[in-house]
């Protein structure tokens, strides 16, 4: 008998087994050359078979060698279940099927001393979410008749950028009317309030990029809507810089200071100002871990984006040069309002947790009044790579921290005076609409989203382990990947057009939830037109309850 | 909903006037309560046109301690008038023991005060008052202002009519301007404090609907200014944003309307002003309104005006005779008191608009 090598990584360990059958198969070949990940591969397989070829029995044993596919069983190259195979098999002759008892994350931190990584998904899910324990339950009746969503006009903008107190806005009076009286004022936009959340041009592919920079031009020139899409941190191709579609775009700086130099060396030959600039002290998906791209990813236009060499690039957590958000809003924000001559709204990204909203509170109190966001990014947040042990465990939901903001600026009657955006899931069971709309009315001015365009790109991952490959740089869709065959795999026209679409939809359905209550602006703060179910969630949201 | 009107004229009037205008609106409304503030007085009234008065509905020791505290502060009384009471067994009302009006003269040391600071100075009385009295339940403070009477009361409006001897006409009790509501109680417990009009420094406000806004309104108000309390009805805060762009930020009249009811972007661009508009509706976004309203306003010069929301839900009308200009929710209170005015000349006001009656009843109409 064989020895048996308990200690041996097996097939019985891995998250995924590929089932796989002969019959079926015609040895095409098409899932081996299709997965990405190397996790399966051509072999030869001894059988054994007993046949008869007269009309009696006689049986005999013949033995063949018969060509099949197998599954590794490797830590690197382990299946990550993304079912690339099962879509390329002409004959459904293969797929991965979830293994139950997996001890695949045990084995792989055992083996090779090191924390497992993947891509951005926090997979321990907790039930359900909490946007889907609130509705809007005000519906108007007589005596506040509700709108026609097909009918009437809506204006659905929101802000960007600082809001001054209305004594402190400069006005002069001439010939009756008011006037603004001349000297510089904060710099302010209005914007739609869905945001293509700040996924940099590392993590996607440059077509992934290319295709959400084409949907964002085509809503705001083609449909109307002005949607901003956020760079993310790691720079931005000088062809779009020097575009006059720049001014669709919101610049990101983060903590890496990735593809800055550029930026500043382009900015005599900008055509356009950009829509906005966005500091990012923090980010909700790998809360105090820091993006990490690796090595594998740093393709050649990544380095001379950046300016960096082929190594892994981690943007720490926060700002490590600056010791304080007073410090940070002197520097940068001085810094990036006097670069763009105080034109373009600067805003910062923090990720939500338990100190946010004494962020939020220094901010508001800021009396040279520069700070014209403030993004929170919650837990479920985030396309890049990182330790598992920070996506499950670390993070803080947003619903209940963006509301905590909203009533701190009310407390203070300081409300929108730094506009609120928030994002973390937002989007996740599929309808963007309605939790745009839900955190608008807990008081958010508009959100921000990430993932959602992934999913609208054909990423195959999902919250229960489902590939979440995104940091090993082959994503099978093409997605988040720089190697040159698999981003072939991405249409981009149809991903442009697939985003388009869907902020169309989106755009009908906020007016769908508009009418009902009355709106025909965005509801911000209007948490009394929601309910819950959950007593628990009412009391923390401070909505009505309703049974 | 609530039925609300407006007289104003060139002669004193009397608020027999307002009393009918209302009624013909009766099945508009539920019978829960009458108010009404009266401006520019004539009567008894008209010799202290510079002297606050005081507006009280008490018991008698909410009297005593509002006269206390007045006196106390240096308030001297100067003349008190209370409305005859016809006390009936099957009068619809829920009266308080006292209705007074009181005409103080300022304290000494406010002598040569500058006006800013008498007008802060009668606030804070009346808020003091009002907070003392409260706790007990032993009055109700409407206003403390020059030439300003306001009366408030629960029960059926011809009643209340009937109680306080309103529906004779006589020449003591007269005003130029007199705004008025007849309630219908949707929202609230029946408070006094929550029928319109609603007064505060010379602006008055009343409206027929509701505030969708109400929340976002109120939590903002707040903060802004001492004066903005109560919020017993979801219109009060209209008076407070009439009060604020008005008199604490000195915007001219018509970017009242620009505040509560803001243009489509779309239109504010297109706009010479679109700029400063566009700043406005940043920073008082929660000052919109989006529900169905329509508000009458009075400032402190007389001026009366009208306008309604931008979906333009509920109704005004505003019809003029001989000297006399009526504004309210429905025509038929026009018809009742001025019937020989030509109706064709009647506004109804459009969703964009305010309609403004200067103090020589000129009507002007603004376009947003
Ligand atoms: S499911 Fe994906 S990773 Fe697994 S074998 Fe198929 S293609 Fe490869
Ligand atoms: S398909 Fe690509 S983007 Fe989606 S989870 Fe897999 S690797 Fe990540």
């Amino acid at each position: 008998m064989a020895t048996m090598r308990v200690n041996e990584i097996s097939r019985d360990d891995l998250d995924w087994q590929i089932n796989y059958s002969t019959e079926r198969c015609t040895m095409c070949g098409s899932c081996v050359a299709a997965c990405p990940f190397e996790a399966i591969e051509a072999g030869m397989e001894k059988r054994r078979k007993v046949v008869s070829d007269y009309l009696t029995p006689e049986p005999k044993v013949e033995f063949k060698a018969v060509p099949v596919i197998k599954q590794k069983v490797d830590v690197y190259k382990f299946c990550r279940g993304c079912g690339v195979c099962e879509r390329v098999c002409p004959n459904t002759a293969i797929k991965p099927v979830r293994n139950e008892d997996s001890r695949f994350t045990i084995k792989y931190r055992s083996i090779l001393a090191d924390p497992y990584k993947r891509g951005g998904r926090a997979n321990l899910s907790t039930g359900v979410r909490t946007l889907d324990k609130i509705r809007v339950g005000r519906i108007s009746q007589m005596t506040d008749p509700s709108l026609d969503a097909s009918r009437h006009t809506f204006d659905m903008l929101a802000p960007f950028g600082r809001i001054l107190p209305a004594d402190q806005i400069p006005f002069v009076l001439e010939n009756g009317k008011l006037k603004i009286d001349s000297g510089v004022l904060p710099p302010m936009n209005w914007i739609y309030p869905v945001i293509i959340g700040d996924m940099s041009i590392g993590a996607l592919s440059w077509r992934m990029w290319e295709a959400m920079a084409i949907a964002t031009a085509y809503l705001n020139e083609e449909c109307g809507l002005p949607v901003r899409m956020c760079s993310g941190e790691g720079g931005v191709p000088i062809r779009l810089l020097k575009s006059k579609f720049l001014k669709y775009t919101i610049l990101q700086i983060a903590s890496g200071h990735f593809g800055w130099n550029r930026i500043i060396n382009t900015m005599p030959y900008m055509q356009e100002l950009p829509g906005g600039v966005l500091i990012k002290i923090g980010q909700g998906a790998k809360p105090g871990d820091g993006g990490l791209l690796q090595a594998k990813k740093v393709a050649s236009h990544i380095q001379e984006i950046r300016g960096v060499p082929k190594t892994d690039l981690l943007s720490p957590p926060n700002h490590q040069g600056l010791y304080s958000i007073e410090e940070s809003v002197q520097k940068m924000f001085l810094t990036f309002n006097s670069a763009f001559k105080f034109k373009v709204p600067v805003a910062i990204k923090v990720a939500a947790s338990s100190t946010s909203v004494s962020v939020y509170n220094n901010l508001l109190r800021d009396p040279y009044n520069i700070v014209g966001g403030f993004f929170l990014d919650g837990i479920l947040g985030g396309t890049g790579a990182a330790n598992e042990v920070s996506l499950d465990h670390t993070g803080h939901p947003i619903v209940s921290k963006l509301r905590d903001c909203y009533l701190a600026a009310t407390h203070q009657g300081k409300q929108s005076q730094i506009p609120l955006w928030g994002a973390g899931g937002l989007g996740q069971t599929g309808n963007l609409a309605a939790d745009a709309f839900k955190m608008i009315a807990l008081g958010a001015n508009g959100v921000f989203t990430g993932k959602l365009m992934l999913q609208l790109a054909g990423c195959v991952g999902n919250d229960h382990g489902k590939c979440n490959a995104c940091n090993t740089g082959l994503c099978p869709v093409g997605i988040t990947t720089q190697n040159p065959t698999l981003v072939k795999r991405l249409d981009i026209d149809r991903v442009a057009e697939n985003i388009v679409n869907y902020f169309l939809s989106v755009d009908s359905e906020l007016k769908k939830l508009l009418a009902p209550i009355g709106n025909s602006s965005l509801p911000v703060g209007r948490s009394d037109c929601l309910i819950s179910e959950d007593k628990a969630v009412a009391d923390r949201l401070k909505i009505q309850y309703a049974c | 909903m609530c039925r609300i009107g407006a007289i104003k004229s060139t002669d004193y009037v009397h608020p027999s006037k307002a009393l009918l205008l209302m009624r013909s609106q009766q099945k508009g409304h539920d019978n829960s309560g009458f108010a009404m503030v009266m401006q520019d007085l004539g009567g008894r009234f008209a010799d202290y046109k510079d002297l606050p008065i005081l507006s009280m509905a008490c018991t008698d020791k909410g009297m005593a301690t509002a006269e206390d505290i007045l006196h106390k502060e240096g308030f001297v009384r100067v003349m008190q008038w209370s409305p005859e009471i016809n006390f009936r067994d099957e009068l619809n009302i829920e009266p308080m023991p006292n209705y007074v009006f009181q005409v103080f003269q300022y304290p000494r040391s406010f002598k040569y005060a500058p006006q800013e600071e008498k007008e802060e100075l009668l606030v804070d009385m009346r808020l003091k008052l009002r907070n003392v009295l409260e706790e007990n339940d032993d009055g109700y403070v409407y206003s403390f202002w020059p030439d300003v009477i306001t009366l408030k009361e629960i029960g059926d409006p011809q009643d209340i009519g009937t109680y306080f001897g309103l529906w004779k006409e006589d020449r003591d009790f007269t005003a130029k301007v007199i705004t008025a509501q007849c309630r219908q109680n949707t929202n609230y417990d029946i408070v006094r404090y929550a029928a319109h009009p609603f007064f505060l420094q010379g602006y008055t406000a009343l409206a027929n609907g509701e505030n969708t806004f109400y929340e976002k309104n109120k939590n903002f108000q707040n903060g802004l200014y001492k004066g903005y309390i109560g919020f017993e009805s979801d219109s009060q805060c209209f008076l407070y944003t009439l009060h604020y762009i008005h008199k604490i930020l000195k915007w001219p009249l018509e970017y009242y309307k620009h505040a509560i009811t803001p243009l489509p972007f779309e239109e504010m661009a297109k706009r010479e002003d679109g700029e400063a508009l566009k700043f406005i509706r940043s920073s008082l976004s929660n000052l919109e309104i989006n529900g169905p309203n329509t508000i009458i306003g009075v400032l402190p010069d007389g001026t009366l005006f009208n306008t309604c929301d931008a979906k333009k839900l509920r109704p005004t009308v505003i019809g003029r005779h001989n000297g006399t200009v009526v504004m309210t929710s429905e025509v038929s209170g026009i018809n009742e008191v001025l019937p020989g005015r030509n109706w064709e000349e009647d506004i109804y006001t459009s969703e964009r608009e305010t309609v403004v009656i200067t103090n020589n009843l000129e009507v002007q109409r603004w376009q947003q």
